[in-house]
């Protein structure tokens, strides 16, 4: 009996000083052999299962670019799908290995939840979808309006900003997901949804009929997207950053899946036998293998690829590159060398 | 000689007792030994939740979250659609627990007395010696107690929401009544002049019913006599009050909604969100009700029922002083039970956005500080009060109903 108490009090200690989940996720990642990665619980054109259940989209592809850096495969992910009140707490505790589901890099999100932003995957502005019936071209037309919102969002906030700068009044009604607060839209419970406009046009495409809502030009607010992994772990950190950034290089280097091959064979041009691991440090300093940035574009693609296949003109959704174009191009997007 | 044989006896008693007591020290008598366990297992379980709350901060400061309940301070910095206290953009999160808390209070008190009176008239219906009455509360309890109650929530607010017009083509009702896809506006009554001493009047009127109350059946208890109450309460009720609203001049406005651009504005409107979760929770609690309701007079003994009747009380009365009065004992541990329930089923309010504390709360609220720990915790605080309050209030209801055996 008494050692019975002894012992079970020694179990308790021990369970008690559990070491927090901080370095390591690399080497646990490859152990696994697969990259757990959350994702929306569908978003046509960045996360969303298509009819026979395999996930697609721009940030599916970022998870499975990850995958292909890594485990060079990019099928080896497990998505996790989550509303946006969860995503944080599944990073946090380590359920998930990155979080690549259009979550918007803020000040709060970056240093108080002990979070780090690897990047920007998609430059956004939040929006508003009203019904082509209301007549409406601007959103200064839209006082004393009630507005559908996805719960958990930076959305909730930039509305009531917008709103108290031009001294207007609004109601707004939280749901819990997208497609909850686009069948609310829908219903006619308000007069306009409101979320980044990227959203907003995916959301369309879920309409009965897409056609009779159109999505206002103004835009409220910086949305800038990107995958989001736990502080404290720079190794990891650094394979994500650097996934997203040799698919950027990869579109101005005009590598693309169709390509590489053939570029990996017989290119001369030292930046590009630099990405794809032929001369340089290689895959040395990420601890991955040196054919990871290949793997990348040979599996998944280069970022104008994916962009076009998920969101832009080979999408339902024609959204055009806008900010999200090279910076030569016109766009924000730019990537640091891969020297 | 017999004394003395005596204090020699209880001297040899004495010696051996003393000498047992050196033998069995003060931890291994029974009484000490229980007392020590149970500290020692008190001290643990302390030590438990001490460890596992200090194990948890020092982890989110590596981790580098921030904790503690600073955040309740700052700015919030979201709108809420429906609030019982002033409430804007600029407000604190402290202020959205309060919101929160109320929508869910009020959500719950509706819910207890819409589902209770609902449950107790099917309950009673399902016994109705009428064929139809009777299967038809039957079958109103196994459609609505045997569907998830999230389904239900579902059902009322996307299904029948949809089919409600929008405000251009509102349903109305005279003037003052608006029913629409937006809600149900009615006028808001707003007190002017006068209107404190109206208020003082009707009290006043209402203590004086009470007040006659007790006299008549003082007055039935002496004389076996029972006097017809309904048309005195009556006039009690309505003449003085009814003086004063016209001498005063009428001191009540009634503020009426009315279209003005996109929405209706003014008067007091029901959100669609609170009235469908209403909906939900008083049908589906009120199936649940009503079989306690039903086991509960099933409970008493049908010879109450007949030994009233030769006392020659009319049914009605019969079920009102002889049987409920009693089924109440058996009902009420499980009315309390029902109503601890729906006080949880209320948080199912987030999957429709009705703002109530979960949603408000520990959903925008969470995600906006990302304090999961702090918010979850003080949610939990919440509905455990509530709920312990609730159960403490009928635990003392029912001490009172329970049989006087003597």
């Amino acid at each position: 009996m008494k050692k019975c108490v002894i012992s079970s009090m020694a179990a308790l200690l021990l369970m008690m000083s559990v070491i927090p989940i901080t370095a390591g996720t690399l080497d646990e990642v490859k152990k696994r052999d697969t990259v757990v990665c959350g994702v929306s619980t569908g978003l046509p054109g960045f996360s969303s299962t298509d009819e026979k259940g395999h996930w697609k989209g721009l940030d599916v592809d970022g998870c499975r670019a990850v995958a292909a850096a890594v485990l060079g495969d990019a099928g080896k992910v497990k998505y996790v799908p989550l509303n946006a009140k969860e995503r944080f707490t599944a990073l946090q505790s380590g359920e998930i290995d990155v979080l690549v589901r259009g979550t918007t890099w803020t000040k709060h999100r970056d240093t108080a939840l002990g979070l780090n932003f690897a990047g920007v995957n998609y430059y956004d502005g939040q929006g508003f979808m009203v019904s082509k019936k209301l007549k409406i071209k601007s959103a200064k037309e839209l006082d004393g309006a009630i507005f559908c919102i996805h719960a958990g969002t930076t959305s909730e906030l930039n509305l009531a900003d917008y709103f108290a700068k031009n001294s207007m009044k609004y109601e707004a009604i939280v749901f819990d997901t997208h497609d909850q607060a686009a069948k609310g839209f829908e219903a006619g419970r308000c007069d306009c949804l409101t979320a980044d406009q990227s959203q907003l046009y995916a959301l369309r495409t879920h309409l009965s009929k897409p056609y009779d809502a159109v999505v206002l030009k103004d835009v409220i607010s910086k949305e800038p997207l990107g995958p989001v992994v736990r502080q404290g772990d720079d190794a990891w950190f650094n394979v994500v950053r650097w996934s997203f950034f040799a698919m950027l290089n990869a579109e101005e280097l005009r590598v693309t899946s169709a390509n590489v091959d053939a570029m990996r064979r017989d290119s001369v041009n030292p930046a590009v036998r630099r990405l794809l691991g032929l001369d340089g440090d290689k895959g040395q300093s990420l601890g991955l293998p040196n054919d990871w940035s290949y793997q990348i574009i040979k599996q998944v693609g280069n970022y104008a690829e994916i962009f076009r296949r998920n969101v832009g003109s080979g999408s339902s959704l024609k959204i055009e590159r806008g900010l999200n174009a090279l910076w030569k191009d016109g766009g924000i997007q730019y990537a640091p060398p891969m020297r | 000689m017999e004394g003395r044989g005596h204090s020699v006896c209880s001297a040899y008693a004495l010696r051996v007792m003393s000498r047992s007591e050196a033998i069995t020290r003060w931890w291994n008598q029974a009484g000490n030994r229980a007392l020590l366990f149970q500290v020692l297992l008190m001290l643990s379980v302390v030590l438990f939740f001490f460890l596992i709350g200090a194990t948890a901060l020092s982890n989110l400061e590596k981790q580098g979250i921030t904790s503690g309940f600073s955040f309740l301070s700052q700015k919030a910095g979201f709108g809420i659609i429906q609030t019982l206290v002033s409430y804007n953009e600029s407000s604190t999160y402290g202020r959205t627990f309060l919101v929160g808390l109320l929508n869910t209070i009020l959500i719950s008190v509706l819910g207890i007395i819409c589902a209770t009176a609902l449950g107790f008239l099917i309950g009673i219906a399902r016994l109705s010696s009428n064929w139809l009455i009777a299967k038809l509360s039957a079958i109103y309890i196994e459609i609505f107690r045997n569907l998830p109650l999230l389904l239900q929530v579902f059902f009322w607010y996307f299904a029948v929401l949809r089919s409600l017009p929008l405000p251009r083509n509102s349903l109305q009702l005279g003037d003052w009544f608006f029913l629409n896809i937006r809600g149900i506006y009615i006028p808001r009554p707003l007190p002017e002049q006068g209107f404190v001493l109206l208020g003082i009047i009707f009290l006043m009127s209402i203590a004086g019913i009470c007040a006659l109350k007790i006299w008549a059946r003082k007055y039935q208890e002496k004389t076996g006599t029972e006097l017809p109450l309904l048309p005195a309460s009556l006039a009690i009720f309505i003449i003085p009050s009814a003086i004063t609203w016209f001498t005063t001049g009428q001191p009540l406005y009634w503020e009426v909604s009315s279209l003005q651009g996109l929405n209706f504005k003014g008067g007091l409107i029901v959100i669609p969100e609170l009235a469908a979760l209403l909906l939900a929770l008083t049908v589906y609690t009120s199936s649940l009700i009503a079989e306690i309701v039903r086991s509960g007079i099933l409970s008493v003994n049908h010879a109450q029922t007949e030994a009233a009747r030769a006392l020659g009380l009319p049914q009605r009365k019969i079920l009102r002083l002889v049987v409920i009065p009693q089924a109440m004992r058996v009902m009420i541990p499980q009315m309390t039970s029902q109503y601890l329930n729906l006080v949880k089923n209320s948080s199912l309010a987030t999957a429709i956005g009705y703002p109530d504390l979960v949603s408000v709360f520990a959903g925008t609220s969470l995600n906006q500080t990302g304090q999961a720990i702090e918010i979850i915790a003080m949610t939990m605080a919440v509905y455990l009060t509530i709920n312990l309050t609730i159960s403490w209030l009928m635990n003392r209801y029912n001490a009172r109903v329970l049989l006087q055996e003597q």
